[in-house]
């Protein structure tokens, strides 16, 4: 239980220099070792007693691992750039800025101050049970105790529910599936680079992780390819007060019209399923279509195709539906007529 | 070592989660060890079966060419259980040793057939079999022991042959029936922690405790029967058994094997005009109890 705030476990730590070191690192404790970054996360599960792991690996001495860069016909952010680095930088604003509209909504300035790209995407979800230290299926038990009649769900999943109704929390995670963002991960097999969405797995997958990250993996960076630079963008973030708040549900799209109709989009919502979901059905559905309204509610419909809404949250159903209308048909064509 | 796992609940109690994952592996290695183990035996150490006296030449000569032994309902309702079996089981513990894939929905398919099959099984076996032919009687617990002594090399007649079933076989069934059972049971009631088309989820429906309990039972049941499906699928392929592995695939045996190894007095069949092939189920002994 949490009861016992502000007095961390105690745990070797380690402040390895360069990326082999924490690699090795990594590999040397396995599952006993836990990754920090900027610890936003990470310091809410160690001070209430939660995770006691027995090693802690900060990333935050390796330079590598900082800093944005061109690289071919796109950009390679580090893992351990700071969100404020990511909303300041003139080539993710001029080309990218999908990225600079996610990360100006995340947390506060002075999360974003700390808060690192690779610790947004890779950060584990908010349920209150699960951080109360309630053994959840998540936690490793056999029970979900917010899919229940009872259970305070409001926050919780409306879709790919497998047994743990948990949602992503990450905001920059959508806008990185919306520009077709890379993901590169250094394993104990060697580099790996899996596509943005392929990163996040939901509970039918494994119920205890939001990505594939195992024990001596290590995410590094970032690739954003050129495909979607300067594109129309929108982004759009529900949550219960304006700052400092995580998502109820946002969503993020790249579109690229040819002349009145959508030649190509990309779209991801976060907070409706324990992984930012990728509507391919919508971007399929309104390829070649008028920019319009009812394209707009179409796609709408058709994202929230298969929901189960749980006791409290019902209202994502319609959220969700009003935010990809207002991501495709534009904020002054949102008026829902249906 | 724990060889279960345990947590807090909200109510501060300490109960039971679930089995430690590595008894897996105890199960793969024992159910391994125990196939190891007994073909070295076979192989290297096992004298030749001796059996008290056979069959009268009258009662020999009515014996048929082809014994009919699993109708094809039994053989059918065989072949599914052993199909939703083996789903159960890699859908099971497959995520559990690192192949990750969505295995709920398949996992409580499975188990719904095996579920339905085992049910349908129970009710044709007591009202259409031979109910008592897979249970071990007094011949049986009496042979055993003669068999037991001259293994150890003591004096003892020897056995007489089987009669449908020999009594390994017997008990096998026994241990199967107590694992099937205990994790169709606790089975049952998980699907309602999960999302199925048979009723609501009610995760309270039996106190944490319980549950847990229902956790352990259902986990150790499921990773005996790793160890369990792995002996029988041994003794399936065995080159001295292939004739009782055959007749569950065609539904009857040949003669030569049956006067062999079964007593045609505890183990009647019917007369040469009996349609070999016949898939009709008639009189005592014709059971199939997998």
């Amino acid at each position: 239980m949490a009861v016992i705030r502000d007095v961390m476990p105690a745990f070797e730590l380690y402040q390895p220099t360069s990326l082999p070191e924490a690699q090795k690192l990594l590999e040397q404790h396995g599952p006993d070792a836990w990754v920090l970054a900027g610890g936003l996360d990470s310091f809410d599960w160690l001070k209430d007693r939660i995770k006691k792991p027995k090693a802690v690996v900060d990333l935050s001495g390796i330079e590598e691992l900082r800093g944005i860069r061109t690289r071919g016909d796109g950009i390679e952010i580090g893992a351990m750039t700071t969100l404020t680095e990511v909303m300041n930088d003139s080539i993710v604003k001029q080309k990218y800025g999908l990225l600079v509209q996610a990360a100006e909504l995340v947390a506060s300035p002075q999360i974003r101050n700390q808060g690192t790209l690779g610790g947004n995407v890779s950060q584990d979800t908010r349920c209150w049970y699960y951080r109360g230290g309630w053994p959840c299926y998540r936690a490793g038990g056999n029970i979900c105790y917010a899919d229940t009649p009872e259970g305070r769900n409001r926050e919780h999943a409306i879709l790919h529910a497998d047994r743990c109704v948990a949602v992503n929390p990450s905001d920059t995670a959508p806008a990185l599936i919306a520009l077709d963002a890379k993901f590169v991960l250094r394993t104990p097999k060697g580099e790996r680079v899996v596509d943005a969405e392929d990163y996040f797995i939901g509970p039918e997958i494994d119920i205890t992780r939001l990505h594939i990250l195992q024990p001596g993996d290590l995410l590094t960076a970032i690739r954003i390819p050129s495909t979607w630079a300067g594109a129309q963008f929108y982004f759009e973030k529900v949550r219960d007060r304006n700052v400092w708040d995580f998502p109820l549900l946002n969503v993020a799209s790249a579109m690229v019209l040819s002349g009145s109709m959508i030649g190509r989009m990309r779209i991801a919502v976060n907070g409706a399923a324990a992984r930012p979901l990728r509507l391919k059905a919508v971007e399929d559905a309104v390829r070649g279509q008028p920019r319009n309204t009812a394209t707009g509610e179409m796609a709408g419909k058709l994202s929230v195709q298969g929901a189960v809404p749980l006791q409290f949250n019902a209202y994502k159903i319609p959220l969700m539906r009003n935010l990809v209308k207002r991501a495709i048909s534009g904020v002054e064509e949102a008026t829902w007529t249906s | 070592m724990d060889f279960l796992e345990w947590a807090t609940s909200p109510w501060g109690q300490s109960v039971p989660i679930h089995i430690a994952w590595f008894l897996i592996w105890v199960a793969v290695i024992a159910g391994l060890l125990f196939l190891i183990v007994h073909a070295i035996y076979v192989m290297y150490f096992a004298k030749a079966r001796e059996f008290a006296g056979d069959a009268s030449p009258q009662v020999v000569a009515q014996i048929p060419k082809r014994i009919p032994r699993h109708s094809l309902v039994a053989r059918l309702f065989h072949w599914i259980m052993a199909a939703s079996m083996f789903t159960l089981l890699f859908t099971a513990f497959l995520p559990k040793v690192g192949v990750q894939f969505p295995w709920v929905t398949y996992h409580w398919i499975a188990g719904t057939v095996l579920t339905v099959s085992i049910v349908f099984h129970i009710i044709h076996a007591s009202c259409w079999l031979d109910f008592w032919s897979i249970w071990p009687d007094r011949i049986d617990l009496d042979d055993a022991w003669k068999r037991v002594r001259r293994f150890l090399g003591m004096p003892a007649p020897p056995p007489q042959k089987f009669a449908k079933y020999p009594l390994e076989n017997k008990l096998f069934h026994g241990v199967i029936i107590l694992c099937g059972l205990s994790v169709i049971l606790t089975g049952v009631f998980m699907m309602s922690r999960v999302r199925t088309i048979f009723f609501p989820r009610n995760p309270y429906l039996f106190s944490d405790m319980t549950w847990g309990l229902m956790y352990v039972l259902h986990g150790l049941a499921g990773v005996g029967l790793i160890a369990l499906v792995m002996m029988h699928v041994y003794f399936g392929l065995r080159p001295e058994k292939r004739a009782i592995t055959k007749a569950m695939i065609f539904g009857w045996m040949d003669r030569g094997f049956y006067l062999e190894e079964h007593d045609p007095e505890r183990w009647k069949v019917g007369t040469p005009s009996s349609s070999p092939t016949s898939n009709r189920v008639e009189g005592r002994g014709l059971t199939d109890a997998g």
